[in-house]
């Protein structure tokens, strides 16, 4: 986006195509601060909140890009699953408020941001050179054809994600057998 | 697009007011319904049948300070309030009170009301945790894994519902019940679907929004007798007035999906003058059956409650499911 776009983008703003962006704007805005606030927070628990903002964006621009399924499954798995899972797990391990944060890990600091802004200038390289073509819609990302393609094309993707799940119950036996003292 | 836009904005004002007078007015209904079942008179001082007392109550817990306690974490204390009441009140503008009557009918609007529905829960574990109040948390932790566990049921009996029906447009799933009640979901009397354990699946969904909305006998996160009041305990003011509005806003709007999902929305048992009426007759006679359920029965214990949804729900609704599928296959 250059500056001219942003003006005339400013000029209209009450068109359709104005309040569009600017609702996608609004989106980013929450996804960032909900970002930034589950980095920054001293508080576990408003570590989570953040995580919950974030979500609700990433949700909010789905449903922008006219899939308002995987968006509603967006809030229904990760704001209702697994968030309460994550705060359940830090109000089981922490409930104190004196347990902040611990001791930073070696990646922090200068080198922190040396990674942050390599990854940063790659992607922003990446996406400045890269063509992007609009391809043809492939259907209208309703339910059925999204379970329809789930199940035909793209089933082998679907089974790997359930080995994944598999492994991550495996890991969680794992973990639950080792903290007993028999 | 304006009027697009316009519609919205009318239909969220006009779920507003919805959700706010049956809020104030179910207060008062569940006062004179425990107070008659217990033979006491309840409120009936302010006006005829102590009607005016809704306003009143809501008068002054408006005028009532804002008292945050000390040593709470603000932000988190007052977000969780309007957390509750803010899905409470979205729901309703997908929920279709008739044929015409209906804020924005989407394709995935039973999703989307379960979507909303998740935000309630972290809104309990907020307002639980950001109290700093032991009895809070215990409360709000037992109030989560409640709602966990009474979700699952849930899922998959609309899982059923929607496989009945081919949609997941709740008018969609309406349309598909009409025309007498031995068409509704809850007695599936349809050519080439007899599945005799609807009935059962219609009272495991009751049961879960029983259990999800924290009514008695499943109201172990406000159980006043072990944890004061539960998540509410520091609240005081309107921060508790939205809690209590989003409780009663959760009943209607699970009284309305039992309605739409089981007892065909609104059309007539018997075939003639579909409406309106017959939807708010339905779910105000699913809500008095809340209010005679919750003063009648004793409170359940935390292990009674968990106990009941992963044993005897779970499987249930998961053999109905399979046997619907296997149902919807033959015929």
């Amino acid at each position: 986006m250059n500056s001219s776009f942003l003006m005339s983008q400013a000029h209209a703003l009450f068109s359709a195509d104005g309040l569009a962006g600017l609702i996608f704007l609004i989106m980013v805005a929450v996804m960032l601060i909900g970002g930034l606030m589950a980095c920054t927070s001293e508080r576990l628990v408003r570590c989570v909140a953040g995580l919950v903002v974030c979500f609700v964006g990433v949700a909010g621009i789905y449903f922008y890009l006219n899939s308002p399924f995987v968006a509603t499954m967006q809030m229904l798995i990760y704001v209702g699953a697994v968030s309460v899972t994550i705060s359940f797990a830090i109000m089981l391990a922490a409930p104190e408020q004196s347990k902040k944060i611990g001791p930073s890990g070696p990646l922090s600091g200068p080198l922190g941001f040396l990674t942050a802004g390599l990854i940063f200038g790659g992607l922003a390289v990446l996406g400045c050179r890269t063509v992007w073509p609009v391809k043809p819609k492939i259907n209208s990302g309703t339910m059925e054809d999204i379970g329809a393609q789930l199940l035909q094309n793209y089933s082998m993707v679907f089974e790997l994600v359930s080995v994944v799940l598999l492994i991550a119950i495996l890991g969680a036996i794992i973990l639950a057998r080792g903290g007993r003292n028999t | 697009m304006s009027l697009t836009l316009l519609n919205v904005i009318v239909a969220v004002i006009i779920a507003i007011a919805f959700a706010a007078l049956n809020a104030a007015y179910l207060v008062w209904a569940e006062r004179r319904g425990a107070a008659r079942i217990q033979r006491r008179p309840g409120p009936n001082i302010n006006g005829p049948f102590g009607l005016f007392q809704p306003p009143l109550d809501g008068v002054k817990l408006m005028a009532k300070q804002l008292l945050i306690p000390g040593g709470v974490d603000k932000v988190l204390f007052m977000a969780a309030p309007v957390l509750a009441m803010a899905p409470a009140i979205t729901s309703f503008v997908t929920l279709p009170f008739s044929d015409l009557i209906v804020g924005h009918n989407m394709h995935i609007g039973i999703l989307l009301i379960f979507a909303f529905a998740s935000i309630g829960g972290m809104s309990l574990l907020f307002a639980g945790w950001s109290s700093r109040n032991k009895y809070s948390m215990m409360s709000s932790v037992r109030a989560v894994s409640q709602a966990i566990a009474y979700e699952i049921p849930m899922l998959i009996t609309v899982i059923t519902v929607v496989m009945i029906a081919g949609t997941t447009d709740l008018m969609g799933i309406v349309k598909g019940q009409m025309g007498g009640f031995w068409h509704w979901n809850i007695f599936p009397f349809k050519a080439g679907l007899f599945n005799p354990l609807m009935l059962m699946s219609f009272l495991i969904f009751f049961t879960c929004s029983l259990a999800e909305t924290n009514r008695a006998p499943f109201d172990l996160g406000e159980a006043e007798s072990e944890l004061v009041a539960g998540f509410h305990t520091e609240y005081g003011s309107m921060g508790f007035g939205l809690f209590f509005m989003a409780e009663y806003a959760n009943i209607v709007i699970g009284a309305s999906l039992t309605t739409i999902l089981f007892l065909g929305g609104w059309d007539c048992p018997f075939g003639f003058f579909p409406g309106v009426w017959w939807f708010l007759l339905k779910i105000y006679l699913l809500i008095a059956s809340f209010i005679w359920i919750r003063w009648t029965f004793p409170r359940t214990t935390i292990y009674g409650l968990l106990n009941l949804s992963w044993k005897i729900l779970i499987p249930l609704s998961l053999f109905n499911l399979l046997l619907t599928a296997g149902l919807l296959k033959v015929f």
